[in-house]
């Protein structure tokens, strides 16, 4: 799949849910390719972000959507990656921060 | 010049906000070792990955090592005043 397909794809689900992508069309491409690259590396779409184990258990909670999505974008109007935001987040209505990790470190190996 | 400090920034090849603190370092003209971890494996990831979390415990990228200062994630004005620019 190329990342024009997975941008419509995506954007289809996830709009509807209040989950949009980031304005910055060209950053959001750039995502959308670490998640194709980690798909065919690991097998399953972790989160460009992240480090993945290439444990699919172990990674369950940064499969993009990643477990932090929710939590992220109620608290910064932005997941970590920045890839899904909220609409106040597109307007510039949100001030646009680094979102801290959520995730546990132990984690990560 | 001289005392241009020693920078060393831990990322993701995948990870945007890497991407954009390594292009915010070029522009400053400061020259720095990078590493993508996600690119390593074995001992040498280990190894690396001991050197994250001592500066950073969560052990997130991108990490960023400026001198004797750690900044985590892409923080611009952070980058910038640990790099002494204004």
């Amino acid at each position: 799949m190329n990342v024009e397909d997975l941008y419509e794809k995506l954007r289809n689900i996830q709009e509807p849910r209040g989950y949009y992508f980031n304005k910055d069309k060209d950053f959001v491409h750039e995502l959308l390719r670490g998640l194709l690259a980690n798909k065919e590396r690991y097998g399953y779409m972790a989160c460009p972000c992240r480090l993945a184990s290439g444990d699919r258990e172990n990674d369950a909670d940064i499969i993009c959507p990643c477990a932090y999505r929710e939590p992220d974008v109620l608290e910064y109007g932005a997941c970590y990656c920045h890839l899904y935001v909220s609409k106040e987040w597109n307007e510039d209505k949100t001030p646009h921060v680094a979102v801290p990790e959520r995730r546990p470190p132990e984690k990560i190996k | 010049m001289a005392d241009e400090p020693d920078v060393k920034v831990y990322a993701l090849s995948t990870c945007g906000h890497c991407k954009n603190a390594k292009k915010l370092l070029d522009e400053c003209d400061v020259s720095y070792d990078a590493v993508e971890v996600d690119l390593l494996s074995g001992d040498q990831r280990q190894a690396i990955l001991e050197e994250v979390k001592e500066l950073n415990p969560r052990c997130s990228f991108p990490t960023i090592r400026i001198g004797e200062k750690v900044i985590v994630g892409y923080k611009e004005d952070e980058i910038k005043e640990a790099l002494g620019i204004s």
